[in-house]
């Protein structure tokens, strides 16, 4: 009665299509489709032109004899001394030794990392304790953890470890931390009012809104991983220890084969590379995009 | 029979018909001991099982900090709140939806938190989106959500928790006009549809006439109850009703006085 006499000059059923009026007005639509021709020429020519750019510059320098050929080879002296390592079959073990050890270290330390990173972000006392130890271990280039590591462990496998260890975990708990800093306090408010609390609110709520950060950090672990691997493989080489690529750039150096030297120091750039454009690089683009933290480009 | 009924009285002191929620003579105060800020002062309000409460004030009245309280997310600093159907639901002014998960797994969270099985939740939550006419919006990312499509899921989210009570904090504060408009419609339907009792907490007049069955409208520094209004205009209004605005005014010119004060000393 008082209902109707008030309201008969408005549609009935309207609020539904109305909605969906809104709806579709305020959805954007990212339907613009980037051709793969475009992201070629965008994202792979321009590193191509400049690595071309580069080595024309060094054969140039080579070719010029500025310094003699076992100070300066040219590219190609380097290239056939990697195509001698391929046709001796010895390549792929130098990198798998170097790899193994690299991804065995590199897990052992985000094993570490994880819970240390955890306890410290979350435990005021822990924090207080040993973030800015944990900060600071990261400015220590961890070279400087091999003679230490050599008197306690010889030239063992656990020397390599004990090095890659000490360098990368502090990297990824320090990701970590900055991971669940970086949490707006509204999620976790959020977290609390709908229950996720205590171990709850960690694995619903804590960890996923941490991952971007911890991704970062672990990307930076893994860099760390890989360097203090070659600083290790360089300084403990022993007949007993398998060959990875900084004991075979060692070894070069001892045969004063430049080209050698400077074929394991791409080597080794393309491998730390690689792993980083093939798995990090994906894995944290792909976070970030179902967040809507990345913008197409 | 009088033991009976001493009885009932003493030691049933929570009827769950009574009230949903009931604010008895609560203040807060934040700071150290010694120089205490008094932020709310001896409030005291019952929200009946299924009634519509705005609290409304300027900043500085505490209306947030008591929806916190309401909330359980702090203690008082005197006096007593119970809530008896347990955790309320509370919205935000921001969405507060879970980026990582799709719009569909923020709902099934609040389920699963709740303790439903699992093989219900999908259904659940879809038919919670459904409610709040987002029925394709299951796989949406937040990112892919409109402003107001995001306060939907959220308010979708609050209802999962099936909660007796629904505590809203300036939900609608941050959209344009239109789509708040639209939702106060969405969530008066809603609200009628459901038996769920909510206190909303606003600084926009016509926004708590438009929506409440009360207002209670509370004054600044220290918050105090200044003054209540029955609202007796028939649902479904609308903002722009002449009842609506007559009151709003009313309730303004209260609330100017209110403000007023505090620049004369």
């Amino acid at each position: 009665m008082a209902s109707t006499d008030t309201r008969d000059a408005r549609p009935k059923n309207d609020l539904a299509g109305l909605e969906a009026g809104l709806d579709a007005l305020e959805t954007t639509h990212s339907t613009e489709r980037v051709g793969l021709g475009r992201v070629l020429l965008a994202k792979v020519v321009p590193p191509l032109v400049a690595i071309a750019l580069v080595l024309t510059l060094w054969q140039l320098a080579a070719a010029s004899d500025l310094k003699p050929d076992y100070v300066l080879p040219g590219p190609l002296d380097v290239w056939h001394s990697v195509e001698q390592m391929w046709l001796d079959g010895t390549l792929l073990g130098y990198i798998w030794t170097s790899v193994s050890r690299g991804a065995l270290g590199f897990a052992v330390s985000v094993a570490i990392g994880t819970p240390l990173g955890l306890l410290v972000a979350r435990v005021k006392v822990v924090r207080a304790a040993i973030g800015p130890i944990l900060s600071g271990l990261q400015s220590l280039p961890s070279v400087a953890w091999v003679p230490a590591a050599i008197i306690w462990f010889g030239l063992t496998d656990a020397t390599i470890y004990a090095v890659v260890l000490l360098g990368a975990v502090p990297s990824i708990a320090n990701g970590l931390v900055a991971g669940v800093d970086q949490i707006p306090p509204l999620y976790l408010r959020a977290g609390r009012t709908i229950g996720a609390t205590g171990i709850n609110g960690i694995r619903h709520v804590l960890l996923p809104a941490a991952l971007p950060g911890y991704l970062a950090g672990l990307k930076q672990g893994w860099a760390f991983s890989w360097r203090s691997l070659m600083a290790a493989e360089l300084i403990a080489n022993s007949p007993d220890l398998g060959t990875g690529l900084g004991q075979l750039m060692e070894n070069f150096r001892t045969y004063s084969d430049m080209s050698g030297v400077l074929a394991t120091i791409i080597l080794i750039l393309v491998v730390g590379i690689g792993i980083d454009l093939l798995f990090f690089s994906p894995l944290e683009r792909r976070v970030l995009r179902s967040r809507g933290l990345l913008t197409k480009g | 029979m009088a033991t009976t009924l001493d009885l009932k009285q003493s030691a049933a002191p929570v009827d769950t018909a009574q009230y949903a929620a009931r604010i008895d003579h609560v203040s807060k105060s934040f700071g150290r001991p010694g120089a205490q800020q008094l932020v709310l002062d001896d409030i005291s309000i019952d929200v009946a099982p299924g009634e519509f409460v705005t609290l409304l004030g300027a900043s500085g009245c505490g209306k947030s900090t008591l929806l916190n309280l309401v909330a359980g997310l702090d203690r008082p600093s005197a006096g007593t709140i119970d809530v008896p159907g347990g955790r309320p639901a509370l919205m935000f002014q921001e969405h507060a939806l879970f980026p990582w998960l799709t719009a569909g797994k923020n709902i099934e969270l609040a389920l699963k938190m709740r303790g439903m099985a699992k093989a219900e939740r999908r259904g659940e939550a879809e038919r919670l989106l459904e409610l709040v006419r987002l029925k394709g919006a299951y796989g949406k990312r937040v990112h892919e959500l409109s402003g107001g499509m995001r306060q939907r899921v959220a308010l979708a989210r609050a209802l999962a928790q099936d909660s007796d009570l629904l505590l809203m904090d300036e939900p609608f504060a941050a959209l344009d006009a239109i789509t708040r408009d639209v939702l106060h419609e969405e969530l008066t339907r809603i609200w009628s549809e459901t038996s769920v009792s909510v206190l909303f907490v606003t600084h926009n007049v016509r926004e708590a006439v438009r929506l409440a069955e009360r207002v209670v409208l509370l004054s600044s520094r220290p918050g105090r109850i200044a003054r209540e209004w029955k609202v007796g205009i028939p649902q479904p209004r609308r903002i722009e009703d002449s009842a609506v605005a007559d009151l709003s005014v009313e309730i303004t010119e209260q609330l100017r006085g209110e403000i007023r004060r505090h620049g004369q000393h």
